[in-house]
């Protein structure tokens, strides 16, 4: 079965961007994510494929200011999906490679013309030391 | 059997004239009948005029829009059905995310665009797609959203005779990175169009014509073999001619295009006037 048109053209918009994007469905399998992001989370897409939530949820290790991990249900892509509304916060990623950054996050739920919830992007925003 | 007829394979403007005289001038619109009667048409272009004159028997007209762009919907108030009592007329077509399809047809079939409102046609049924599959007839019929500037919509006609997929103006080559087409669940369209027997598809477009025209929801001939070889396509019809194309200029781009990508399945002009039939 082919995606939502909707997750479709955000993939290719994702692709043109320069701001990082993580693209997911409506029960939170990843499935894209733009180069931008490949320098946060430390791999490539190519190399990462398409992930279930429980497994990329903690796979980029979010933590808060205090090192400590955040649970994957308060992050601000999980809260999207939960909620389907918008969800913000700031925190830290060790990504795959090893290092840790600060970043800002916004995800946004993806809504088709009927009202349909097709899934949820998330913007980063690497926070300058 | 299931016979397909194209009364309308222009794309953006009519374009009559002696020098279109062999693909036609009529904008988009294509007769789908089945072995008991059924008729379905596929978009409301200039070409629904001529097609609705030999209707006056049926007692029922199924008109799927793809979207409602001018060309797709500016022969639906001369399509004489609309004005025949003893004729129910389905309309289906996408609503927007905050107009109804009725209010959005209404834009058009009102004054002072037009002097009769829709309202006053009570033959006229709105329905709205994308939806569930929904059988008309011998076929059962999918849409699904595809790839062009605002809410339009691909139909997957399928019966026992064989598979009809009409993605007349779609871009599924937007965005491809760097020219690569992605797996098949990536592909715009390719669930309304796989494996489809008569694949009717959007080629409006050379090479150089679509590099100013990137994101205007369009095709070219190379997209339109490349996606028929993902999706499987048995035949394919390029449609949606540009009304800048003459005949000549249609005849060279095709001939250009089959020498130069090697279309893995058969390719029939999108003239007006060609009937295929399916099925037997």
């Amino acid at each position: 079965m082919g995606h939502p048109i909707q997750i479709i053209l955000a993939r290719q918009l994702a692709g043109y961007l320069s701001v990082p994007v993580f693209l997911v469905d409506q029960t939170g399998n990843l499935l894209f994510y733009n180069e931008p992001a490949e320098l946060i989370l430390g791999q490539r897409f190519d190399e990462t494929g398409a992930m279930p939530a429980e497994v990329w949820s903690t796979a980029f290790t979010p933590e808060d200011g205090s090192g400590h991990p955040i649970p994957p249900n308060e992050l601000p892509l999980m809260i999207t999906l939960a909620k389907q509304r918008p969800a913000h916060r700031c925190f830290f990623i060790r990504g795959l490679d090893g290092t840790v950054r600060q970043v800002e996050v916004s995800a946004i739920p993806i809504v088709g013309l009927q009202g349909d919830f097709v899934g949820a992007a998330a913007l980063f925003w690497e926070v300058s030391q | 059997m299931m016979r397909v007829t194209l009364f309308g394979t222009r794309g953006s403007i009519p374009a009559p004239g002696p020098e279109t005289i062999r693909y036609g001038g009529n904008t988009a619109s294509v007769e789908v009948c089945g072995k008991d009667g059924t008729v379905l048409v596929l978009d409301a272009g200039t070409g629904i005029r001529r097609l609705g004159t030999h209707l006056a028997t049926t007692t029922r007209v199924d008109v799927l829009l793809s979207h409602l762009h001018m060309d797709h919907i500016q022969g639906l108030g001369f399509f004489s059905p609309l004005f025949n009592s003893l004729i129910k007329v389905h309309v289906w077509g996408p609503a927007s995310s905050v107009h109804t399809l009725e209010a959005r047809l209404a834009r058009y079939l009102s004054p002072p665009l037009f002097p009769v409102h829709l309202r006053d046609l009570p033959n006229v049924v709105c329905h709205e797609v994308p939806c569930a599959a929904f059988d008309i007839g011998p076929f059962r019929i999918r849409s699904s959203l595809i790839c062009h500037p605002g809410p339009t919509v691909g139909y997957r006609i399928e019966s026992e005779d064989g598979i009809v997929a009409y993605l007349c103006d779609h871009e599924p080559a937007l965005g491809l990175p760097n020219g690569r087409w992605p797996s098949s669940d990536w592909i715009s369209g390719y669930d309304i169009a796989m494996d489809a027997d008569l694949l009717i598809h959007d080629a409006q477009y050379t090479d150089e014509e679509y590099a100013r025209c990137i994101g205007w929801g369009h095709s070219t001939y190379r997209h339109a073999f490349e996606f028929a070889a993902r999706v499987g396509a048995k035949r394919i019809v390029p449609f949606h001619h540009d009304p800048s194309h003459d005949d000549e200029t249609l005849d060279r781009l095709l001939d250009h295009a089959l020498a130069a990508f090697k279309c893995p399945c058969a390719v029939s002009p999108g003239r007006e006037g060609t009937t295929f039939e399916l099925g037997s």
